[in-house]
């Protein structure tokens, strides 16, 4: 690909990606008032969304084997569990990271 | 503005640096192995500014792919972000001046660490918070790619498994508000939602059904979601 075709495909995708992030604040933060249905979603949304990008992270675990969900599930429930019993996100997240490797590298 | 804002604001992001530094380093190796080199990084990095999207444009800039496809390709990935500054308007509302950045630079992460209610921050330094958060963020990113790009060959131990920091911190984020609200009735709506569309659709293509299924459960089932809205 030339130089030239690189350079408008990298623009394109700046700014589509620049367009969705703007439009909702287009559509809907010009007004006094945000709708009641938008203020609705802005306070349950990022618990959903939230789920929703946990589940998008693990989207490829297989369970043919063992080592396809495994090391997933382990180092998750450890994250989550360590957040649970200590509310420390570094810790959480640290310790968390460094079982998954250990699981991928070492184990599996 | 105290000191304390700051300090908070680079606490928060540590485990966004962790994934990003990692994330964007395998970026800006892939990205010089198909051709393009730092300059290349540090402008996408900048100027894009989205994780999977600047993974998916090294392909799409290796095989020649027409505009039209680029363009589609990008509204796709990106569409969530959409989802995101629905949510973020009463927070930005009257962000002044930071406003552009802050709505410009809302990654998934960046959107992980504003989203939730802020402790131990005053009302008054609030945007300036969410602005610390955005701007390390990129930092971070921008860092990453350009170490990938320049120094990539040379990491000496095995970082494999190491992108589980951006899983893990989702997973976090995902339990604390869910120690910290009584109705899960959104929690759980996108839990399975995404799960099932993910069984129906496959690894690819299930983001914008997830989305819009998770849209329709949340407004019909209004009335379940009773004290969350109270919140």
């Amino acid at each position: 690909m030339s130089r030239a075709h690189a350079m408008i495909s990298v623009a394109i995708m700046a700014l589509v990606t620049i367009m969705i992030r703007f439009l909702p604040f287009v559509i809907f933060g010009k007004k006094q008032n945000t709708p009641k249905i938008i203020t609705y979603l802005g306070k349950v949304l990022p618990h959903a969304i939230m789920a929703m990008l946990v589940v998008y992270c693990l989207k490829n675990i297989s369970f043919a084997s063992v080592g396809g969900f495994l090391p997933e599930l382990i180092a998750g429930a450890a994250t989550a569990g360590l957040y649970v019993w200590k509310k420390n996100t570094l810790l959480s997240i640290g310790l968390g990271t460094v079982i998954y490797m250990l699981l991928v590298q070492l184990v599996f | 503005m105290g000191k304390g804002v700051v300090k908070k604001a680079f606490i928060d992001t540590i485990p966004v640096m962790t994934g990003y530094v990692v994330l964007g380093i395998g970026f800006g190796i892939l990205l010089r192995t198909n051709g393009y080199g730092g300059l290349w990084a540090l402008a996408m990095s900048v100027f894009i500014y989205a994780g999977s999207m600047q993974y998916a444009g090294i392909s799409l800039m290796a095989s020649s792919a027409s505009f039209i496809t680029v363009a589609l390709t990008t509204l796709m990935v990106n569409c969530r972000h959409f989802f995101y500054g629905i949510s973020m308007i009463d927070k930005y509302k009257d962000a002044g001046k930071k406003k552009p950045y802050l709505i410009f630079a809302l990654t998934d992460e960046t959107y992980s660490l504003v989203c939730k209610d802020i402790d131990g921050v005053d009302e008054k330094d609030l945007k300036k918070y969410y602005l610390l958060v955005s701007a390390f963020d990129q930092v971070y990113w921008v860092t990453g790619s350009l170490i990938g790009s320049l120094l990539g060959a040379i990491i000496p131990f095995s970082t494999e498994g190491i992108d589980f920091s951006l899983t893990a911190l989702f997973i976090t984020v995902f339990t604390d508000q869910w120690l910290h609200t009584k109705n899960h009735f959104a929690a759980i709506s996108g839990l399975i939602a995404t799960v099932l569309m993910r069984l129906i659709f496959g690894a690819d293509n299930f983001l914008i059904p997830s989305m819009v299924l998770i849209a329709v459960t949340l407004i019909m089932g209004r009335k379940f979601a009773g004290s969350e809205v109270e919140k």
